[in-house]
C-alpha cells in the first residue's frame, strides 16, 4: 500500500536532474510531498504563500521562459484558480504541470470543503490541458516523470491515502493518454481511474465467481481520451460500467459517454459521486456512502448487461 | 534599444496617439482612453530602456514586457509598430478576423508580445515568474510590467505583490498607470483604493510617484528602476484617461468606445494631423 501522492513526490526528485525542472508550492508542500524536491534543490523550489492565484501564473512566466514548473497544492485549492489555469497556461499552451492531491471524498474525514468531486470535469473542459488521475504510486511515478516531454500543460489528480501498489516493475505499461487493461473479459467493460481501479478489480472477481466476465481498464488519463481502446470494447463487450471518486457529471463517465455516443453506442452505467457534496467520514466510508465500493460496481454491472439487447 | 531624446521620444508617443485614434476608429471598438494614457510610459520604456530585438523578437534573453491591462493594446501595437516589431500595416488588423493585431494582446499572435493578457490581475504574477527564470539563469534581464489603477482592485494582484517582495525580486518593475477611470466609472466612485502608494509601500517596494505624461519624469523613473536591485519597483505614474484628444480626457465613456468619423477628425487635428 502507498499514496500517490508520495510517487507525485518522488517523480519530482528524480526530475531534479534535469535542471529546467522547478518546483512550486502553496504551503502545502508536505501534503502534496513536493517537500522532497525542496529540501534537495530549495533554489529551484518557489514558495508562494498560501497564494494559489499567483502560485499558476508564476509557473506561467516560468515557462515562458524555458522552465518546467511542477505546481502542486490541495485539488480543490487548485480550483479556486482555475481562470488562471485557462487564460494564463492553457491559452497560451505554457507547459505548466498542475498536481491537485486529496482530491475525491476517500480523502475523508476534513469532510466535503476539502473533497474535490469536480476537478477532473473542470480541466477536461480546458483546450491543451492533458488531465490524469492515476491508481497507484508506480504509475503515478511514471506519468510525472513522463510530463517534462509533454510540452503542453496538465493536470493530474493525486489521492491523500494509500492504495495497493499495481505497477511494481511494469512501468513500461504506463504510457500518457493510453488506457491499461488490467483483467480481459468480455461480458461488460469496467473503466476506471483513481482509487476505483481497485474497487473495479475486486468487483470483476467477484463477478466471475457468478460467471460474468469483466474487462477491468485504469483510464488514468481522461483526457485526451484513449478513445481506440473505447471502441474495440464497446464493441468487444457490449456494455460499459465507468467508475470514478468524481460526480457522475463530466469526468471520466461523461468524458466516456461523450465518445461512445458517437461512434459504437452501448449501454452504460456510470459509478460516481451523484451530484452531492461529501461529509467527514473515513475513506472506506465515504465510498460506500457515495456508492462506489465494489458490490456497487458489481450491481451496475448486472444492471448494464440486462440492458443488453 | 537606447537613446532616443526627449523630444524624439514625445514625437513617437503622438504617432502612437495618432494610431491609437485611427485603431479604434476603423474597428468601431476596442480602448482607446486606457491607450492614450499609458502611450507616454510605454513609449519611454521602449525607446530608453527596454533591451529587446525587434529583428529577434524571441531573443531568450530580452527584457519582458508584460502589458497586463491587456485591453489597453491598441496603444502596445502603435508601440511595437514604432519599434519595428510589427509593420504599420498590421495595425490594420487590429480586431480583424486573422490579424496579429487581435483584441486583447496575444503573445500567441503578436511578435513583441510577452504574455496573453485580457484578463486584469494576471501580469504581475507571469513578470514574476519572468523575473525568477532570470535569476534562476544568472541573467541582468528584467521583467517590466504595466497594470491599470482599476486593475489593483483584483486580489490576485496582492498575492504576487506580497511574493514579490518576499523574494526580493529586484529585477522586476512595476508600472500603474493611475488614470483613475475603470468600466463602469471613476475609481474613486466604484472602489476607491485611497492611498496607493502607501500601499505599495507596506508591501515592501520600492515607490516613485510621477507624472506619467511627462516624458523628462519618466525617463529619470526608469533610470531609478535600474538602481532598486534588491526589491521590486513601483513607479506610479499620475496619468489621464484618454490623454490627448479634448473630449476623450477624463471622460469614462471612452474606456471603452471607439470615435466616429467626426470625432476622429477632431481628435487627428488635436494630435496635429493636417487635413
Amino acid at each position: 500500500m502507498a499514496a500517490t501522492r508520495d510517487g507525485y513526490g518522488e517523480a519530482l526528485l528524480a526530475l531534479a536532474d534535469n535542471p529546467k525542472v522547478v518546483v512550486l508550492e502553496a504551503d502545502l508542500g508536505k501534503s502534496t510531498k513536493s517537500l522532497h524536491f525542496r529540501k534537495a534543490h530549495p533554489e529551484r523550489t518557489v514558495s508562494c504563500g498560501i497564494g494559489e492565484q499567483n502560485m499558476l501564473l508564476v509557473g506561467a512566466g516560468l515557462a515562458s521562459s524555458g522552465y518546467i514548473p511542477f505546481a502542486s497544492t490541495f485539488a480543490i485549492f487548485t480550483e479556486r484558480a482555475f481562470e488562471q489555469m485557462r487564460n494564463g497556461i492553457a491559452r497560451p499552451n505554457l507547459p505548466v504541470h498542475l498536481c491537485g492531491s486529496h482530491g475525491g471524498t476517500h480523502t475523508g474525514t476534513d469532510g466535503s470543503s476539502a473533497q474535490s468531486i469536480e476537478d477532473l470535469a473542470i480541466y477536461r473542459t480546458l483546450p491543451n490541458v492533458v488531465v490524469m488521475h492515476p491508481c497507484d504510486d508506480v504509475s503515478t511515478k511514471e506519468l510525472t516523470m513522463q510530463l517534462p516531454g509533454l510540452g503542453k500543460p496538465s493536470y493530474m489528480r493525486t489521492a491523500r491515502n494509500k492504495t495497493p501498489v499495481l505497477y511494481e516493475g511494469k512501468e513500461s505499461q504506463i504510457k500518457i493518454g493510453k488506457g491499461i487493461t488490467l483483467i480481459e473479459g468480455n461480458d461488460v467493460a469496467i473503466i476506471a481511474c483513481g482509487v476505483l481501479v481497485h474497487e473495479a478489480m475486486e468487483a470483476a472477481k467477484a463477478l466471475q465467481s457468478e460467471g460474468i466476465s469483466a474487462t477491468v481498464v485504469d483510464m488514468h488519463t481522461i483526457k485526451p481520451l484513449d478513445t481506440e481502446l473505447l471502441d474495440s470494447l464497446s464493441q468487444k463487450c457490449g456494455a460499459i460500467v465507468t467508475a470514478e471518486d468524481h460526480s457522475i457529471i463530466g469526468g471520466l463517465g461523461g468524458a466516456v459517454a461523450e465518445h461512445i455516443v458517437t461512434k459504437h453506442p452501448v449501454p452504460m452505467e456510470k459509478i460516481g459521486v451523484h451530484d452531492r457534496f461529501g461529509e467527514s467520514a473515513g475513506s472506506e466510508e465515504m465510498l460506500e456512502m457515495m456508492g462506489l465500493k465494489s458490490h456497487h460496481i458489481s450491481d451496475a454491472v448486472k444492471k448494464v448487461i440486462a440492458r443488453k439487447a | 534599444m537606447t537613446g532616443m531624446s526627449i523630444s524624439e521620444l514625445e514625437e513617437m508617443a503622438r504617432k502612437c496617439r495618432i494610431e491609437i485614434c485611427k485603431m479604434t476608429h476603423r474597428a468601431q471598438a476596442g480602448h482607446p482612453g486606457g491607450s492614450l494614457s499609458e502611450i507616454d510610459i510605454l513609449c519611454a520604456l521602449y525607446g530608453h530602456r527596454l533591451r529587446a530585438r525587434s529583428d529577434d523578437p524571441d531573443w531568450d534573453d530580452r527584457d519582458r514586457f508584460i502589458l497586463s491591462k491587456g485591453h489597453a493594446s491598441p496603444g502596445m501595437y502603435a508601440v511595437l509598430a514604432e519599434m519595428g516589431f510589427i509593420s504599420h500595416a498590421d495595425l490594420e488588423s487590429y480586431r480583424v478576423k486573422g490579424g496579429v493585431c487581435q483584441g486583447h494582446v496575444d503573445m500567441k499572435w503578436c511578435p513583441g508580445v510577452d504574455f496573453s493578457a485580457g484578463s486584469l490581475g494576471m501580469g504581475l504574477s507571469y513578470g514574476m515568474g519572468c523575473s525568477i527564470a532570470a535569476n534562476i539563469d544568472g541573467s541582468k534581464r528584467n521583467a517590466y510590467v504595466m497594470v491599470g489603477d482599476g486593475e489593483i482592485q483584483e486580489g490576485s494582484i496582492w498575492e504576487a505583490a506580497m511574493a514579490a517582495a518576499h523574494h526580493e525580486l529586484g529585477n522586476l518593475k512595476l508600472f500603474i498607470d493611475c488614470n483613475g477611470i475603470q468600466n463602469d466609472d471613476f475609481c474613486e466612485a466604484q472602489m476607491r483604493m485611497f492611498d496607493i502608494p502607501a500601499k505599495w509601500n507596506a508591501f515592501g517596494w520600492a515607490v516613485k510617484v510621477i507624472d506619467g505624461h511627462n516624458m523628462s519624469e519618466i525617463v529619470s523613473a526608469i533610470d531609478w528602476m535600474d538602481t532598486v536591485t534588491d526589491k521590486p519597483a513601483v513607479v506610479i505614474g499620475m496619468t489621464v484617461k484618454g490623454k490627448g484628444v479634448s473630449f476623450m480626457e477624463n471622460n469614462p465613456a471612452f474606456h471603452g468606445a471607439a470615435p466616429s468619423d467626426e470625432q476622429l477628425a477632431i481628435a487627428l487635428s488635436e494630435l496635429g494631423v493636417n487635413a
